[in-house]
């Protein structure tokens, strides 16, 4: 049981890597990626989201949504199937949970509030997070595997921002062609990384 | 037409492009461009989805409070999304199961997000039209570009039709491995803000 969930994780991290392999969370991973400092935070805050509202959703798509799944309120509800409004159930409640999650820390605790600054508000529209959820209900993982695979895929997409963000701060020492500065090389150290990452996919486990 | 809506609608085509120069959207246009017709199925969908939200987006501008704007905003993008989910899964099966989660994640798609805050609140419904047109080409444009060479070099082919008859069927082209995988879509994005870049040199970072 123990290896499963190991597998589940090392899986999400490395071999399904959420930004490298399926290219979600791209937009604040190419623009929060300048200062290690930052894209830690970022990192951070994206795995405690993540742990939170992928079990969250897991418990609402199958006690909710699911076709059938409203058979525990009552026998007659059984013939209803609600997943259509997935996606609207889905972003309200990580939009919830984010906002939430804002104020419990901003209340208990305030250090990691102040580290996590504005990142916590652009978490709700980062694609890595409604993508993990997406790809929960498309696998139909239970409630304790969508934990792990809600953490294991935040760490694996921590881990590639404070690797991009660690290589453009040493890329300030390079002369590089002036109408590829930026943008344009991150893109291309993204591609350079993902190739690295693909390396994983020979994992077998 | 008047000369600002052309702009609005000409604008992010080069010289404000949201991919290239917005850093908007960009997840998507990665992970669909193995194959045109893919593409070309989530370029009209977000076309369809970022006009309608701008059109409602302004609509309600001045009624949303500005506290809640990004709940409103997200349910009313969601639920367009729903629709287009459900219209695709109707008329294109064989492409919304190929595109699986992507459909969904035009929600969280940076560019109906960020065209809905930064433009359809402050402007009225006929320009915000007109501004979600012009941004939803300006992403096709790029996402067409990006998976004619993906499919053209991949796999010989453009639309699946065979141009370049492969190898393995008897004809000359060695198809190029690494053009179908994801890397792929980075170099080749990359290396067309490069190619915009020079072309427009005032879009250069002084990084």
């Amino acid at each position: 049981m123990v290896e499963h969930f190991l597998n589940l994780a090392v899986k999400a991290i490395f071999v399904e890597n959420m930004a490298l392999a399926f290219f979600l969370g791209m937009c604040s991973f190419l623009a929060v990626s300048r200062k290690v400092e930052t894209a830690v935070g970022l990192g951070s805050a994206v795995i405690f989201v993540l742990g939170i509202t992928v079990p969250m959703n897991n418990i609402i798509y199958n006690y909710a949504l699911k076709e059938g799944a409203l058979a525990w309120v009552s026998p007659n509800l059984a013939q209803y199937d609600l997943s259509f409004l997935g996606f609207l159930t889905y972003i309200g409640t990580i939009a919830a949970m984010v906002q939430i999650v804002e104020m419990v820390l901003d209340r208990y605790a305030p250090g990691l509030y102040g580290a996590l600054g504005v990142f916590l508000p652009l978490i709700a529209v980062n694609c890595a997070i409604l993508g993990a959820s997406l790809f929960m209900v498309e696998r139909d993982y239970t409630l304790a595997e969508s934990a792990v695979y809600g953490i294991g895929s935040g760490i694996g997409w921590a881990l590639a921002i404070v690797g991009l963000a660690a290589i453009r701060e040493r890329l300030r020492y390079h002369n590089i062609p002036p109408a590829l500065r930026g943008l344009g090389i991150t893109f291309i150290i993204t591609g350079l990384m993902a190739i690295g990452f693909m390396a994983f996919a020979g994992v077998q486990l | 037409m008047s000369n600002k809506a052309r702009e609005a609608l000409v604008d992010p085509l080069f010289n404000d492009n949201p991919i290239a120069l917005q850093v908007l959207g960009i997840c998507s246009a990665l992970a669909v461009t193995t194959r045109m017709d893919t593409s070309l199925v989530m370029s009209i969908a977000v076309i369809c989805v970022l006009t309608l939200s701008n059109l409602f987006v302004s609509l309600l501008r001045d009624g949303i409070p500005t506290n809640i704007r990004i709940i409103v905003q997200l349910t009313i993008i969601a639920s367009l999304v729903i629709v287009t989910d459900q219209i695709l899964k109707a008329y294109v099966f064989d492409i919304w199961k190929q595109l699986s989660v992507f459909v969904g994640l035009i929600i969280t798609n940076c560019i109906i997000m960020g065209r809905a805050e930064a433009y359809a609140m402050q402007n009225p419904p006929g320009m915000s039209i007109i501004d979600g047109i012009g941004n939803g080409l300006g992403y096709a444009i790029i996402l067409m570009i990006t998976a004619f060479l993906r499919e053209f070099f991949g796999s010989g082919s453009v639309f699946g039709k065979q141009v370049m008859p492969l190898v393995t069927e008897g004809g000359w082209y060695n198809p190029n491995g690494l053009m179908v995988m994801s890397p792929s879509a980075f170099f080749i994005i990359g290396f067309l803000i490069w190619a915009l870049r020079v072309w427009k040199t005032d879009q250069i970072e002084e990084d």
